[in-house]
C-alpha cells in the first residue's frame, strides 16, 4: 500500500478519531461525510464534527485467523473480532494479549496502539488499533520498540496501557 | 419493460486451466451460448462481462473489447461493457444484459463472466478476495474474506445454536452434487469427518468450507420473449432482475447475520416475478463459504431465520425434496472463478427448467433461482427464471 493511503487515515487509525452528526448527534467510525441516519442526510454534508472514541467497547463476534492475511503471516495464529464501542459504532481489529480459548462473545475489550504489520523488511511499518481485554490491566508480550513508543506518546486519546 | 428471454447458454470446465487463458476461455463460453441459440453475431447488439478482477490477476483492464475482438467481431463495433461487483460481478452483468432487452434499447445480447484466479499465487488471489470487502477498514487490520465470514458463523452459532456439524453438511451436499458435474472443479465427495478435521482457515471455518480458488467462464445470449420461439423450443423467461447494495463493511450492518441486501433484492425479485419462495424448486445460491449457503437460505425467505443449519444436515435441499440448491456443485465444487459465478449459476438453473440436467435433474423444476454475493453482502443480486410451457 503507498504510504499516503495509509497516512491520510492516521488520526483514525492511531487515536480511534471518528465523527458526530450536529443533528441527531448519531457516532460513526470511520468519520464520514454525510450523516446516514438524517432524513435529510445531504444538508449534513461538510458539518459532522470530530469526535474521540474512548477504545472501550466488547466483543459481538470474532475467528482465530490460521491462513493469515498478506503480511500478517508471521501473527498466526490471531484473533480477529468485530468489536461493539460504548459510543456505538462497530469496528473489526485484532484482539491480542489474550488466549485463543479465552476470548468470548460479549467480553469486554479496550482499544490499544500497536504494530499491525511490515510490508517486507524494507517497507513501510503500519500502525493501529487492536483491541485487549479491559478486565485486567494489559499486559505486554513484547516492551515497545523506541518508534511506536513515541508514536503512542504523540498521539492523545490512545487508550492503551 | 419486454419480456426477456435466455435463448442459449455456454460454459468452460471450470478449474485450475493454467494452459488457457483469459481471452480464450472468454471466447469458448461466448461461442457456446451462441451457437445454443443459434444466433448470428451480426444479430448481436452488446457484451456485458462480468469480471471481478482482471487487472490485479493478469495485468489486464478493459476486457469487453479485448473479448469482441478475440470473437472476431473487432469490426462490428459492438458496445462491450465490463460489470464488476466483486464475487457478484457475472450477476451483475446479467441484470445489465436484461436491462438493455427488458428496455429495448437491445434486441439481442451475450451475458459473458470470467476470472482468471489461478494466475497468481494463492496468498495473492485472497489478498485480492479480500478487497471485495472493505480494504481500509476490515482488511488492512487483518481480516481476510473467510475471517470475515467466520464472524457471520460465530455470530449465527451464538444466536441460533448453529452446529459445526451442520456448517459441514453444506460442503458435503456440495461435493456430492459436484460428482455429477462433468465441468465441476471437484468431483470428489467429501465425508463430514473430513470437512470437520481438515486445517482451520479461521475458525469456525476449515479449508473443506471454502470455495476454492478457480478459472472459468460462463455466458448466456439473452432476447425479448416475442421472437424467443424462432430460436429455441424451450425459451427460459428470466423473470427477475433484482440488485441490493448494503454497507461496505461486515461491522456496519444492522444484523451481521442476516444479509439485508439479499433479504430486499429476493422481495424485489419474487415481486417482480410474481411468485413466491414455495413457488422455486431449484436454486443456485452464494456458497463461497458453508455459512454463506445457509444465511442465504434464510435472507431469500426459504426457511425461518436460524432453521437453515438443521434443514441442511437433515438433506432438506439435497434432491428430492421441495427445493433443491446447487445441483451444480455451486461455488464449493463446481468452482468460483468469481466473475464467472453469477452467470454459470443462471446457466446450471437454465439447464435445469430445460430438463437438460442430466442426472443431476431436479425433477419438475418450472422456477428457479440465483442469488449471488459480492464480499460479505455489500451486492446481493437475485434471478428467478421460469420455464414457459
Amino acid at each position: 500500500m503507498s504510504i499516503a493511503r495509509f497516512w491520510r487515515e492516521t488520526p483514525q487509525r492511531y487515536n480511534l478519531g471518528g465523527a458526530r452528526c450536529p443533528r441527531c448527534h448519531t457516532v460513526y467510525f470511520p468519520p464520514r461525510s454525510v450523516c446516514p441516519a438524517c432524513a435529510q442526510h445531504r444538508q449534513t454534508l461538510g458539518h459532522l464534527e470530530p469526535f474521540q472514541l474512548s477504545g472501550e467497547g466488547s466483543v459481538v463476534s470474532y475467528t482465530v485467523v490460521h491462513d493469515a492475511a498478506e503480511g500478517f503471516e508471521m501473527q498466526v495464529p490471531y484473533i480477529l473480532a468485530i468489536v461493539r464501542t460504548v459510543e456505538g459504532p462497530q469496528l473489526t481489529g485484532q484482539v491480542v494479549d489474550v488466549d485463543p480459548n479465552e476470548v468470548a462473545i460479549g467480553m469486554r475489550v479496550r482499544a490499544t496502539f500497536r504494530k499491525l504489520r511490515e510490508e517486507g523488511k524494507a517497507g513501510v511499518i503500519h500502525y493501529g488499533y487492536k483491541f485487549a481485554p479491559a478486565e485486567e490491566p494489559i499486559r505486554r508480550a513484547e516492551p515497545r520498540g523506541p518508534e511506536e513508543a513515541a508514536l503512542v506518546r504523540a498521539g492523545p486519546g490512545t487508550a492503551s496501557a | 419493460m419486454r419480456e426477456v428471454a435466455v435463448l442459449g447458454i455456454g460454459q468452460t470446465r471450470f478449474g485450475e486451466l493454467w494452459d488457457r487463458s483469459f481471452r480464450e476461455i472468454g471466447i469458448e463460453a461466448g461461442f457456446q451460448a451462441l451457437l445454443d441459440a443459434k444466433l448470428s453475431s451480426s444479430d448481436l447488439g452488446a457484451l456485458y462481462l462480468g469480471c471481478m478482477a482482471s487487472g490485479s490477476l493478469i495485468d489486464q483492464e478493459h476486457i469487453a473489447p479485448l473479448i469482441l475482438d478475440y470473437a472476431g467481431l473487432a469490426g462490428h463495433h459492438l458496445p462491450g461493457i465490463r460489470a464488476e461487483g466483486g464475487g457478484a460481478s457475472g450477476a451483475l452483468a446479467l441484470h445489465e444484459g436484461w436491462l438493455a432487452v427488458a428496455s429495448g434499447a437491445h434486441d439481442f445480447v451475450v451475458v459473458g463472466g470470467a476470472e482468471k484466479l489461478t494466475d497468481v499465487p494463492d496468498t495473492e488471489a485472497n489478498r485480492i478476495l479480500s478487497g471485495t470487502a472493505d480494504h481500509e477498514w476490515e482488511a488492512v487490520f487483518g481480516a481476510t474474506l473467510p475471517a470475515l465470514w467466520a464472524m457471520v458463523a460465530r455470530r449465527h452459532a451464538h444466536e441460533h445454536g448453529t452446529r459445526r456439524e451442520e456448517l459441514a453438511s453444506v460442503a458435503v451436499q456440495a461435493h456430492a452434487m459436484g460428482a455429477k458435474n462433468p465441468l465441476a472443479h471437484y468431483r470428489n465427495r467429501l465425508t463430514l469427518e473430513q470437512v470437520l478435521q481438515a486445517s482451520p482457515v479461521a475458525e469456525p471455518l476449515g479449508m473443506l468450507d471454502c470455495a476454492p480458488l478457480s478459472d472459468g467462464a460462463a455466458a448466456i445470449v439473452l432476447g425479448p420473449m416475442e421472437r424467443a420461439r424462432r430460436f429455441t423450443d424451450t425459451p427460459i423467461r428470466l423473470s427477475a432482475s433484482q440488485v441490493a447494495c448494503d454497507t461496505m463493511a461486515l461491522h456496519h450492518r444492522r444484523d451481521m447475520t442476516t444479509l439485508d441486501s439479499t433479504v430486499v433484492a429476493a422481495k424485489r425479485a419474487f415481486a417482480q416475478a410474481k411468485r413466491v419462495p414455495a413457488d422455486v424448486r431449484v436454486a443456485e445460491i452464494h456458497d463461497a463459504y458453508t455459512i454463506s449457503a445457509l444465511v442465504a437460505l434464510e435472507d431469500l425467505g426459504f426457511v425461518p431465520k436460524g432453521a437453515s443449519g438443521p434443514a441442511f444436515a437433515r438433506g432438506d435441499f439435497a434432491g428430492g425434496g421441495k427445493l433443491t440448491v446447487n445441483p451444480s456443485g455451486g461455488l464449493k465444487a463446481q468452482g468460483r472463478p468469481p466473475g464467472a459465478v453469477g452467470v454459470v449459476q443462471a446457466v446450471e438453473v437454465v439447464r435445469q427448467l430445460r430438463g437438460d440436467a442430466g442426472d443431476r435433474q431436479v425433477a419438475g423444476a418450472e422456477v428457479g433461482l440465483a442469488q449471488d454475493v459480492g464480499g460479505t453482502g455489500a451486492t446481493s443480486v437475485v434471478h428467478l427464471f421460469e420455464r414457459v410451457n
